[in-house]
């Protein structure tokens, strides 16, 4: 939440301009368009006659009654209370995404059938392979936010060089530079490793970024106060720095975790069986790709949807010795 | 017979790159005595005090804690555990309650079990006179109050000498007592303390000498009752003309 403003200022969207400013641009906005194919010309049919012979009347027909639904809505919304604001909205964006998904007259029987193997072979891939990652790219973030504030010139090398060029270079290139670059030196990899590989070597050198300016943010006073109690580096880093820290790494470390359960689907390219793979080749064979595609994309969404709620649980549970 | 010295700094001279911070101190503290340092800001009191438990490090000369020489960086653990301190922002570790903070020191650094160090923090907290708090979060008590749990804290290491870092600069004029009784208590009760404050009242009643410092170095040193009633230097006159004028 933004800092409130007790100064108790009218609701924005009941203000007469505002309604009257919004209704204009939306009419213009949908005159602009010619919406005589579509399903809401045909509900219009009663009003207008022939949608696509109905012209200009027809298409400010159409345009007028969309404005007054958008208007009327908003302004109605306005006065519901925040928690049914908020639920509203959703509900609203949802929905005019089926809508949107509606138009592809996607097969269900054909989703229905492929889903358990998709979800079964392909999730279970996706999650295994961002776990790990996400594991191990945690570990290096912590030693290498550790060695990049070191005062040790060895260490700092090593991970300044690192998060340069794993930050620098394309996901993408890094998997292919692991899958085809290793076997040049004699280590024959699989795709699976190879993949966990570059993915954990990516995110951990952002999150190295991330867990440096964490460690950053504490007051060099808990330092000191650690050191004159006569805790060592370690103890001092383990107890009373990251503690602190993660409240302010936590969010941008959720991105992260969010991004890279994504960013599995380029493991795709070097053959593994997960998520993203499987969407493109399952529906191949038939030429249904889209209804593979947006299965996928919903199962990715869902997937990110328990992140964020992990996140803001763990927020809330950081939050507790912030509250006078 | 007197008592033996706790801190012995001997021709201690320390640089901030091209600064020179601390000219030359000599200084000794037996046990049982309390000190104070005052003297106008930026005349190295504080850096003084830093490098008693090396959180600064000092270039030339020796400092000596309780017969444990500070040089290099292999003594710090040990040295630290001997002296407690408090500082002007508290620095109290603001995730673990009162509790915790006054236990995390003997638990971590000591070893000393859960149950015991639970008995010492409450008893010091006892001591600083909020036992009641000792469940909350810092953030939930007072200035005052959380400078007392921060004494508490540092008590609870048992260290032969503590020192004070202006421990009431930070506070609003009404909680300032609330913590100078503290520090009064404890000097009664005979723990050596070298306190760096501005609080002349204090310093007067509480203080075996008074030492000042000026641009690095210690300018006088004396009983209270010589330092107030006859300051022998001219800068210690100015600087007494100036803080007793409110």
């Amino acid at each position: 939440m933004l800092y409130p403003d007790t100064v108790e200022a009218e609701i924005l969207v009941h203000k007469p301009w505002f309604v009257a400013t919004m209704f204009g641009v939306v009419l213009l906005l949908f005159m602009a368009f010619n919406m005589s194919g579509t399903s809401f010309a045909e509900l219009m049919r009663p009003v207008i006659g022939e949608p696509s012979v109905s012209g200009l009347y027809g298409r400010f027909a159409i345009a007028f009654a969309i404005a007054v639904i958008f208007t009327l809505n908003v302004v109605l919304i306005g006065f519901a209370p925040l928690k049914f604001q908020i639920g509203i909205v959703w509900l609203e964006l949802l929905l005019l995404f089926i809508a949107f998904f509606e138009t592809f007259h996607l097969s269900l029987p054909f989703i229905r059938e492929k889903l358990p193997f998709l979800i079964s072979q392909g999730v279970v891939t996706t999650l295994y392979v961002s776990a790990i990652s996400i594991v191990i790219a945690s570990v290096i973030a912590v030693a290498g936010a550790v060695a990049k504030l070191s005062n040790n010139g060895f260490a700092f090398a090593i991970a300044s060089f690192y998060t340069s060029f794993f930050r620098g270079l394309p996901l993408l290139m890094q998997v292919y530079l692991i899958y085809l670059g290793l076997p040049q030196l004699g280590f024959v990899i699989n795709a699976v490793p190879a993949g966990i590989l570059a993915l954990s070597l990516c995110y951990g050198a952002y999150m190295t970024e991330i867990f440096r300016s964490g460690i950053q943010s504490i007051d060099r006073g808990q330092w000191e106060a650690s050191r004159s109690m006569g805790f060592g580096f370690a103890l001092t880093m383990r107890r009373i720095i990251l503690p602190q820290a993660l409240p302010v790494i936590i969010p941008p470390t959720g991105n992260q975790f969010i991004s890279m359960l994504k960013d599995s689907s380029l493991v795709s390219v070097i053959g593994v069986w997960e998520l993203m793979f499987l969407a493109r080749t399952l529906g191949q064979k038939t030429f249904q790709h889209m209804e593979m595609l947006i299965s996928a994309a919903m199962i990715y969404w869902m997937l990110s949807i328990c992140l964020e709620l992990i996140q803001s649980r763990i927020e809330r549970h950081y939050h507790r010795s912030k509250v006078r | 017979m007197r008592a033996p010295a706790i801190i012995e700094a001997k021709a201690v001279s320390k640089w901030y790159g091209q600064f020179h911070a601390l000219k030359d101190i000599n200084l000794t503290v037996r046990k049982g005595e309390r000190i104070v340092i005052c003297g106008p800001s930026g005349s190295g009191k504080s850096t003084l005090i830093r490098c008693f438990n090396r959180l600064e490090a000092h270039q030339v000369g020796d400092i000596v804690i309780n017969g444990v020489a500070l040089h290099g960086k292999m003594t710090n653990a040990a040295v630290r555990s001997n002296v407690g301190m408090v500082f002007q922002h508290f620095n109290l570790f603001p995730h673990m309650t009162v509790l915790m903070n006054c236990m995390a020191g003997p638990m971590w650094v000591k070893g000393v079990s859960a149950a015991n160090a639970r008995k010492t923090a409450l008893r010091f907290l006892e001591r600083v006179r909020i036992p009641e708090q000792a469940n909350k979060f810092p953030i939930q008590l007072s200035g005052g109050q959380q400078q007392r749990v921060a004494i508490a804290r540092s008590l609870c290491m048992e260290p032969a000498v503590m020192l004070f870092d202006e421990p009431t600069s930070a506070l609003d004029p009404e909680m300032v007592s609330e913590v100078l009784e503290t520090m009064t208590g404890l000097a009664r009760d005979g723990i050596t303390m070298v306190c760096v404050t501005h609080e002349m009242g204090f310093a007067r009643a509480v203080a075996d000498r008074v030492i000042f410092m000026d641009a690095g170095q210690i300018v006088e040193e004396g009983t209270p009752d010589e330092f107030f009633s006859r300051p022998r230097h001219d800068r210690t006159k100015l600087f007494l003309s100036q803080i007793l004028k409110h």
